[in-house]
């Protein structure tokens, strides 16, 4: 009955308001108004409290004004006899119990700098609660998230009664892709404990992120998503209504309550409901099934454990595609991150103590038996636990779409498709693959055969479209993998330069991405081979291909048609494509110009680039690098700015791996204006950028990085000393 | 005709043995003496000449006769409507007009004893308006807003702006059939010109001037009324009171206010929580000063202060049975001309207000916006000396019912998903899926031709029971408060699996309250804002909604009914129809309007035939919309994300 849970939650949101208070002026009393607080690397402060109401929470003093909102949003408790209504009083309470959270968790981080540990993916020995998802995790992880690699996220409050039962419950939502992000405890018992107690191993490579001990850890899914709907919806700070609405309608989340329901939980609860976040209960709580504000029921209660990950897939309204490949193990991409340590380790391949490598090739379909797995050589049961092999993974596929540029696409995949099952650790492509094996995987009876069979079947499940038949051979003996790789070498060789060579003007064709508009539903990428998609993810021939593969979906070809600026990359056809995809949002934008109508952001990208007026150039900084950058922002306020599929003239989202072709930035000047960017991107683009930057008679000391500065002042003298061309060029703007 | 014939209402039943013992006559014996004149009531008889009157009385099997004037019976029951119409209009007009007046007293710094209470929808109908709002201090955009109200009424050119809050398709519609009203003074005064002896004589001319003129009431004098007090005294905010002749308590002094504008009643209101008065009133003996209402008066100030309800229209001559009623002060319409003679049998002061109802015998407190607070004290004062003067013979039966009303507009949407949330949205989710079948609106008033109460509540127990949820006003509203269908603890027995199981979810009883008469302009923007929140079609004649007036008497009812069609509600009325003496003017009413408003008239005065009609109505729209079937549930996938439109 509803009136229970309206009434409970109400009583909730008193208790957690009356507690941020007393927090508040106790923790204003010792640090005073002016102490800064906030969770760590975001440019979203307290994301709830920013998102809902637009306030930007810095210091101790700020949060002064949202507790007072919290008291105004707190409504009187429900009367037992002729009540007034209850439920809309009961979603202001959830709202009121957030933001007291939030700031109940940021005083956490001032009291106690290490309750979390910062900025990690995964927890260390001593302290296993991540707390806040900075945003560099939100971005990265965000992809997943919009190309639905994970449809969605489960927030846990509480444990399951017994640890067999919370990795039963873990490997289910991982099995469905879902991250599981845990909070609260149920008498004591918290379930990423359990899952460390039983061995699973828990951080966000592997989806089951432990967020924070206490109930008020709750505000990490819930600020995660939020900050989700302003990084990539394009949504302001203060627009609540969209930003709501906005996760309902793509933000596939929801909670599971497990355990005895307090009346705190149930504060939450009505909070996640504003956000069309149903709750999922194991106990026989009252239930509110009428549907309006999350999309089907708003709490259903009493699932056994069996049954609730489903039950909850299915109230969310989530649609969620398993793929099932016959493995001994558990299987999905929540398993991709998982890694096999040496303690755990039966066999290994490649990673420096044997050679090992991976090729696909494209036959006529005469040539290849479908579903043909053969193991040329020892398999690992004829091994010593804990051995190096030679191996070489060998696909040949055939098929009536299929096409010779395709097979790099392919053999890209074998790294995800194997390192999705569970106990397989797979890193690497090429003749630099590393692959693990557990000894758990090993005795559940994983065999080298797996491999074959889990190709065979995604290479089918993900690229039926374009090929009918697939056959894997894998060889163990050294002989083989030798001659193979001579073999390989040749044709990774062959394909790189004919990468390399290949030039916008060669094709007629572009090819959009759209994958991203489930989150940010204004932006488009227009992909060629020299402007690679801005996440890094999609090259040319990769939506080439996905075109292929899926030709409703969304890749789809771009006739650029008539040139209307060459040097800074405008077609008349790519601009009215991007017109009608955006919805009439955008009307065109310049392929190689960061300075003029420049392409948009979704709020995934790689790299942001941005310009430098004083030293008349441009900076690029990496997702990676948290620190400040000349331009006066760090990467994640950059993005914060330019995400959500706007353009932003000065400013640029793109791939890593664009700064070293030649059309990056071709428009504004090229290489020769990168004045500034950080240590670790240099060092990542390492011999391509070295070459790139010969081809225009520079070296890569001219570059300022973060050791020299990370303001236009103190870089400029140094690019002065070093003769920077961009110094010598036309003024970059005007 | 025993009294438990004449009420529905228990508390009712009990005053009028009463009245009978002392011989004292009400509404309910005259109804008994005075049958209806057969040929008035079938809109036959036309007296707008002196050549007249003339009764178009048809021989059987013969035409009907003409008038001495030649016009055809078709003609005068048209044209004996469009006064009904116009009369009813005008009511409501003058309602809207007196608001906008004090609005304008108020911008205008003239009386201190208003505010502007809520200035969130004044900001929001000044948009509408088309008024600059930016960097404007409140009382300018109030004045302004003020005078574009009062343009309203004597517009000569144009449309009412309120028009365009309707769906777009329906006024499209409108404006194809020519029926949108120009200015409410004009549309009214050319029902009194076309109606003069010997100018409109065709009456499909006739009924669509009624149209306009009706389109004037409900988009215009009785939108402009509630959303202007709205902004002068507070929109309505859900709210705990009590309704029957229970709530008058023999140890207070009882102040009744009745009639239907709230101007003076707020301030009433306002005067009783002074602290000098209640002193003065304790100084006489009595406990305390009591307010309490009758007919949309009370409805006002219930919905906006809680005021408890002594009852509706045919209780006003019983509250003052009770002999406990200091002081009935009283404003416009429905004002019974018998109560100072009642008060002078029993107790009390009958207390006129307004210089366009004055009543002989009764004291008469000239109230304007100027005087306001100072007319409110005087009449409280007279109220404390009647109370000294009280005799011992009082007695207040022992029924006082608890309800929740206060829903408006604003309201509602806020209480489907609070203030973060707010949306129609989960009320057509769950008309969508069935749980709530359809709305209907049940509204107007009391009359002694049928028991009261009893058709309103059985028509209303009867939709609730089978998922409608029904939205009410005026004296119907009140009728289901008495018998419980407005409290939430209990009123959900009486309502479906289906929409019991959305109102415990949202903390709502099944019928809600929403105010007075002019306010079923707020059932109006109800019905509009489901259409505009998507899924149920795309004009209200699309939704699965009907109207009815079940036990209706005023010529305003007529005029709100005629709206409520012409916007595209089916509208059922009982007790009887003042064109029944004549087919084409019924036919076009009950069947040819469908086909130029996608909405029509219905006549049945049996309220379980009543709610019979409305729920094949409310069924036909669903299966029309595709929604009569249960529906799969939908799981969406990326691909499915990626086609979503951004918010």
């Amino acid at each position: 009955m509803s009136k229970l849970i309206c009434s409970a939650a109400i009583r909730g949101a008193h208790k957690i308001v009356a507690r941020a208070e007393q927090k508040w002026r106790e923790a204003m009393d010792k640090w005073g108004a002016k102490q800064e607080v906030g969770f760590p690397n975001t440019a979203y402060y307290l994301p709830i409290i920013y998102g809902i109401t637009g306030i930007p929470v810095r210091t101790l003093g700020d949060m002064e004004q949202v507790l007072k909102l919290c008291r105004r949003l707190l409504p009187p408790p429900v009367r037992e006899k002729v009540h007034l209504p209850y439920l809309a009083p009961a979603l202001d309470a959830g709202m009121a119990t957030f933001f007291a959270e939030e700031i109940i968790e940021a005083i956490k981080y001032l009291e106690d700098p290490n309750a979390y540990v910062p900025g990690a993916e995964e927890p260390t020995d001593e302290n296993i609660w991540l707390g806040a998802a900075d945003d560099i995790i939100m971005r990265k992880r965000g992809i997943e998230f919009v190309d639905g690699t994970a449809p969605g996220f489960a927030a846990i409050l509480g444990a399951p009664p017994d640890v067999e039962t919370a990795v039963l419950i873990a490997r289910e939502l991982q099995e469905k892709n879902l991250y599981v992000f845990m909070c609260s405890d149920n008498n004591g018992v918290r379930m990423a404990e359990q899952l460390v107690e039983a061995g699973v191993q828990v951080g966000w490579t592997t989806r089951l992120v432990p967020f924070g001990p206490d109930t008020s850890a709750t505000v990490f899914p819930v600020g995660f998503a939020t900050r989700a709907a302003m990084a990539f919806g394009g949504i302001k700070p203060g627009e609540y209504r969209r930003i709501l609405i906005y996760n309902k309608d793509r933000i596939f989340a929801f909670v599971l309550a497990l355990g005895f329901v307090s009346d705190e939980w149930y504060a939450n609860a009505a909070g996640a409901i504003n956000w069309g976040f149903p709750t999922i209960a194991d106990s026989p709580i009252p239930q509110v099934l009428p549907t309006g504000i999350c999309t089907y029921e708003h709490v259903v209660s009493n699932v056994p454990h069996s049954e609730i990950v489903s039950k909850a897939i299915e109230v969310r309204g989530l649609k969620v595609t398993v793929t099932k490949v016959p493995v001994p193990v558990a299987y999905g991409p929540a398993f991709e991150g998982e890694r096999v340590r040496k303690a755990d380790l039966y066999v290994e391949f490649g990673g420096g103590r044997s050679l090992a490598l991976e090729l696909c090739r494209m036959r006529r379909m005469d040539e290849v038996q479908d579903g043909k797995i053969e193991i040329i050589g020892p398999d690992i049961d004829a091994v010593e636990e804990g051995s190096a092999m030679p191996l070489a993974t060998l696909v040949e596929v055939a098929g009536r779409k299929m096409q010779e540029d395709f097979e790099p696409i392919l053999e890209r995949q074998i790294h995800h498709f194997i390192n999705y099952a569970q106990g397989v650790f797979h890193m690497g492509q090429r003749e630099i693959v590393w692959l693990r094996i557990s000894r758990s995987a090993f005795n559940q009876g994983f065999r080298l055969r797996h491999i074959g069979e889990i190709l065979h079947a995604r290479f089918h499940q993900d690229f039926g479209n374009i090929l009918d038949k697939v056959q894997v051979t894998i060889f163990t003996n050294e002989e083989d993998v030798r001659k193979l790789l001579d073999e390989a070498r040749t044709i990774y060789h062959a394909r790189d330069a004919r990468m390399e060579g290949m030039k916008d003007e060669d094709v007629d064709i572009f090819y959009s991405c759209v994958l991203c508009q489930s989150f940010a539903p204004t932006h488009v990428c227009v992909i060629s081979p020299e402007r690679p998609g801005l996440c890094g993810a999609y090259t040319w021939l990769d939506a080439k291909a996905m075109y292929e593969v899926n030709p409703e979906g969304p890749n789809q070809p771009v006739q650029y048609g008539e040139c209307v600026d060459s040097l800074k990359g405008s077609w008349k056809g790519v601009n009215e494509f991007v017109r009608k995809a955006s919805r009439g949002a955008i009307d065109g934008y310049n392929f190689y110009s960061v300075v003029d109508k420049p392409m948009t952001t979704c709020g995934c990208c790689e790299c942001i680039t941005a310009v430098l007026p004083l030293c008349n150039g441009v900076m690029t900084v990496n997702r990676e690098y948290t620190g400040m950058t000349p331009c006066g922002m760090k990467f994640t306020t950059l993005a914060g700015t330019i995400g959500g599929g706007v353009s932003t003239p000065g400013f640029v989202g793109h791939a890593k791996i664009w700064i070293v072709q030649r059309k990056w930035l071709q428009g504004d000047g090229g290489i020769k204006r990168l004045v500034w960017m950080p240590k670790m991107l240099k060092e990542e683009l390492g011999e391509r950028l070295v070459k790139r930057l010969a081809e225009v008679g520079m070296t890569v000391d001219m570059i300022a990085d973060e050791t020299i500065g990370t303001t236009e002042e103190e870089i400029l003298p140094y690019l002065q000393e070093k003769c920077h061309p961009a110094l010598e060029m036309p003024p970059i703007i005007g | 005709m025993s009294q438990s014939n004449y009420s529905a209402d228990p508390a009712v039943v009990e005053m009028l043995e009463r009245a009978k013992k002392d011989g004292v006559m009400t509404a309910f014996d005259r109804a008994e003496a005075m049958r209806p004149c057969p040929i008035g009531r079938d809109g036959i008889c036309c007296k707008l000449c002196a050549m007249g009157p003339c009764r178009l009385v048809a021989r059987k099997g013969e035409e009907p006769p003409r008038g001495v004037c030649g016009a055809t019976q078709d003609t005068v029951v048209a044209r004996n409507y469009l006064r009904i119409v116009a009369a009813g209009c005008a009511a409501h007009a003058d309602h809207g007009r007196a608001a906008a007046r004090l609005l304008l007293a108020v911008a205008n710094g003239e009386t201190r004893d208003y505010q502007i209470k809520d200035e969130m929808k004044l900001v929001k109908l000044a948009m509408d308006f088309g008024v600059e709002i930016s960097g404007r201090n409140i009382e300018d955009i109030a004045r302004d807003v003020a005078k574009i109200a009062l343009e309203e009424y004597g517009k000569q050119e144009g449309e009412l702006l309120f028009i365009k809050r309707a769906p777009l398709r329906r006024q499209q519609l409108w404006r194809e059939l020519g029926v949108v009203p120009r200015g409410i003074d004009r549309e009214i005064t050319e029902a009194l010109h076309r109606t003069h002896m010997g100018t409109d004589q065709d009456y499909e001319n006739l009924l669509l001037h009624a149209v306009r003129v009706a389109l004037a009431d409900g988009w215009g004098g009785s939108m402009l009324a509630t959303e202007i007090q709205d902004v002068l005294f507070g929109t309505p905010y859900p709210t705990v009171s009590q309704v029957n002749l229970g709530v008058l308590k023999p140890d207070h002094v009882n102040i009744i206010v009745h009639g239907h504008e709230p101007l003076l009643s707020e301030m009433v209101v306002l005067a009783s929580r002074e602290q000098r008065l209640v002193e003065l009133a304790r100084s006489k003996g009595a406990k305390g000063i009591n307010i309490a209402g009758i007919c949309c008066t009370a409805n006002e100030v219930l919905m906006r202060h809680g005021i408890p309800l002594a009852g509706n229209f045919l209780q006003q001559e019983v509250a003052l049975l009770t002999g406990v009623v200091d002081a009935m002060v009283v404003d416009v319409q429905c004002v019974m001309q018998s109560l100072p003679e009642i008060a002078e049998c029993y107790h009390g002061r009958i207390i006129t207000t307004s210089p366009k109802a004055k009543i002989s015998g009764a004291t008469h407190i000239e109230f304007n916006e100027h005087n306001a607070l100072e007319s409110a004290r005087k009449l409280i004062e007279i109220a404390i000396e009647e109370f000294a003067k009280r005799g011992g013979n009082g007695y207040v039966p022992n029924y006082a019912v608890d309800f929740v009303a206060g829903f408006s507009h604003e309201t509602i949407t806020y209480l489907l998903g609070g203030l973060f949330r707010a949306s129609y949205r989960p009320l057509n989710d769950n008309i969508i899926n069935g749980r709530i079948r359809g709305v209907a609106g049940v509204v107007g008033c009391n009359n002694p031709r049928v028991t009261q109460d009893s058709a309103i509540v059985t028509l209303v127990k009867e939709l609730i029971k089978n998922d409608v949820l029904v939205l009410e006003t005026g004296c119907a509203a009140m009728a289901c408060a008495k018998a419980g269908l407005m409290n939430p603890d209990e009123a959900l027995r009486y309502a479906g699996d289906g929409l019991g199981e959305v109102c415990e979810a949202v903390g709502i009883p099944p019928v809600l309250h929403m105010g007075s008469c002019v306010d079923n302009s707020r059932i109006l923007i109800a019905a509009t804002a489901m259409v505009k929140e998507g899924g149920l079609g795309d004009d209200i004649s699309d939704l699965p909604a009907a109207g009815a007036a079940p036990e209706w008497m005023s010529e305003k009812a007529i005029a709100i009914g005629m709206y409520f069609v012409a916007s595209g509600v089916f509208t059922v009325f009982g007790v009887h129809y003042p064109t029944l003496g004549n087919e084409t003017v019924s036919n076009w009413l009950f069947s040819d309007m469908e086909k130029l408003f996608k909405a029509k008239w219905a006549f049945e005065p049996d309220p379980e035939e009543m709610a019979k009609l409305m729920i094949k109505h409310i069924d036909e729209r669903r299966k029309a919309l595709g929604i009569d079937k249960a529906r799969e549930r939908i799981l969406f996938d990326m691909a499915m994300r990626r086609q979503l439109e951004a918010v």
